[in-house]
């Protein structure tokens, strides 16, 4: 069953996107992430333009967090005042990335921008999750009692001014490191259509030291934020938001998201977060792949402007 | 030079300024002239019919004629990059710009076009794909590239590979000695806007007649509502997409609550 997108101006096949959106949608729900880091890359692999692929995926990463915070705030498993604070900042860091984005269409080297900051971005996070994983994972095999948080460790974060008070994560903290936080994963979300989750979250437990219970919550509330917001700024600067692809992706992502939800509860924290550093691995490799073997075709072509 | 020679080179000079000489005239007709972009598209196939109006003082051809149909889309300028291995990576390193090249380019013939006229009618009336004018911008400068060029190869291998150029040398179908028939194919990525059909009829390895005609695709309904919503009214339409998201969430979460 064939579909045509007014705005990625070709047709797709509706059950493939739908599909899709059920795979990634389970993948996001079992790690409580938006899933645009695996969604960007599977739509370029289907034929659809890197710009709308970045684009469209905003509103499908939305979606999914939107239906999973408003899960987590019915328990009360999110800091609003946390979520404030990264919220500031990761809107300015949104739109200093679409008008990055813009400029680096224009350049022509959005493709190579995207391919090489997944690749960085994936490959480190990835290996980081891997390895803490295993050990974690080794560590309980052996019979010993996991890392546990002492409230004396400071490191040198905690020494930063600004500091204030969030009652729902029981910390004391500067403001700064999650003002970095926040730009930081608006930023490279407006760039690279990934909402961020994956980094979010454990940026948030080790850095900031916020308890396990709030962070999936609290990143989904800033995940939903931003998405809509860059969602709303790609259309308006660049025109590329398809919105019929959008609602395929979010149908399928939603429901897909409710089974992984449930599947995700069978697995421990480190299980789990190893599947998902395994899963990041592997798409920043693939990056890695199509950068460094020679293309198939050297040459690529792009329209900059049209006219009648 | 006697009068009558004198004569004769002013009928001459007069024969190649003017247009062809008009013994024939062409006449064609589209199946349609508007292509319909609908939610179900996938691809169109527009039928050209033409005609060969002989008028009653000229005699048959002894070879025949030839016709071919030249589909040009709406222009755009597009860049084509060449990547070129930096620090082990493969990036785009040199780009050559094209301005004003067809978006869509289709050449139906009714056989070999180097068969139906020389090398030189053919790039005088730029007949055929290879002929085609691709201007360049070159610092500034514009000028038509050269054939083997490697960005013009590039450029038209990869436009054939997303069938967005094509040349077909049996096209054009002669149904009877003086009635044609072609069929221009629209890939289901055709690009929107005006397409100019020109027809020429060759006879003997000369241009005999030309005519032009149009059409356009258009998007409709649901997708030219979307299309032009997107392009007109970005943050509005930005604003209807978050909400559409949002709806779609708050949605999901409410059918598949577990209390």
């Amino acid at each position: 069953m064939q579909i045509y997108l007014p705005i990625a101006e070709l047709p797709v096949n509706v059950l493939l996107i739908l599909f899709m959106g059920l795979a990634v949608g389970f993948i996001s729900g079992m790690f409580g992430i938006g899933g645009g880091f695996l969604m960007t890359p599977l739509l370029i692999f289907v034929g659809i333009t890197p710009a709308v692929a970045v684009a469209s995926v905003a509103s499908h990463v939305a979606a999914s967090s939107f239906s999973g915070a408003i899960s987590y705030w019915r328990r009360r498993a999110l800091d609003p005042a946390l979520a404030m604070m990264l919220l500031v900042a990761a809107l300015i860091g949104t739109t200093a990335g679409v008008m990055l984005f813009t400029l680096l269409r224009r350049l022509g080297q959005l493709d190579l921008t995207i391919a090489v900051s997944y690749l960085l971005l994936l490959g480190i996070v990835g290996t980081m999750m891997v390895v803490e994983s295993v050990r974690a994972i080794l560590r309980a095999r052996q019979g010993r009692p996991s890392e546990i948080r002492r409230p004396g460790s400071h490191i040198w974060i905690h020494g930063l001014p600004l500091k204030m008070r969030f009652k729902v994560s029981k910390i004391y903290v500067s403001v700064i490191p999650i003002w970095v936080i926040g730009f930081v994963i608006g930023f490279l979300g407006a760039v690279m259509g990934i909402g961020g989750g994956f980094m979010l979250v454990p940026a948030l437990i080790y850095l900031i030291r916020v308890p396990t219970g709030v962070v999936i919550g609290t990143s989904m509330v800033l995940t939903l934020v931003t998405m809509a917001y860059a969602t709303i700024i790609h259309a308006a600067t660049n025109h590329l938001v398809d919105a019929l692809l959008a609602l395929l992706l979010m149908i399928g992502g939603v429901i897909g998201a409710q089974f992984g939800a449930r599947t995700g509860q069978r697995f421990s924290g480190e299980q789990l977060r190893l599947f998902l550093g395994i899963l990041v691995l592997s798409v920043g490799l693939r990056f890695a792949y199509d950068l460094v073997v020679q293309p198939t075709d050297v040459y690529t072509i792009r329209a900059t402007e049209e006219s009648q | 030079m006697s009068a009558r020679g004198r004569l004769i080179a002013l009928s001459a000079a007069a024969m190649i300024a003017a247009p062809p000489v008009a013994a024939e005239r062409l006449i064609s007709t589209l199946s349609t002239s508007r292509v319909l972009i609908a939610s179900n598209f996938t691809g169109a196939e527009v039928v050209l019919f033409g005609s060969v109006e002989r008028d009653a003082q000229t005699v048959a051809r002894r070879g025949g004629y030839d016709v071919v149909v030249t589909v040009t889309g709406p222009r755009e300028t597009v860049v084509t990059f060449r990547k070129q291995r930096v620090a082990g990576v493969w990036v785009n390193a040199e780009s050559r710009t094209f301005v004003k090249a067809p978006s869509y380019l289709t050449v139906l013939a009714n056989r070999t076009i180097n068969d139906i006229a020389d090398l030189n009618t053919l790039r005088r009336t730029q007949t055929g794909l290879a002929r085609t004018l691709l201007p360049q911008e070159i610092a500034g400068d514009i000028a038509d590239s050269i054939r083997d060029d490697p960005f013009r190869q590039a450029f038209l291998r990869l436009k054939i590979d997303q069938r967005l150029y094509g040349e077909q040398q049996n096209g054009v179908t002669f149904l009877t000695p003086a009635l044609f028939r072609a069929t221009i194919p629209i890939p289901d990525n055709a690009p929107t806007g005006a397409y100019e059909i020109d027809v020429k009829l060759f006879a003997d390895g000369a241009l005999l007649a030309r005519t032009q005609t149009a059409m356009e695709v258009v998007k409709v309904g649901f997708e030219q509502f979307v299309a032009s919503a997107a392009r007109e009214h970005g943050l509005l339409y930005g604003l209807a997409t978050a909400l559409m998201a949002l709806l779609t969430g708050w949605f999901a979460s409410v059918v598949f609550r577990k209390d």
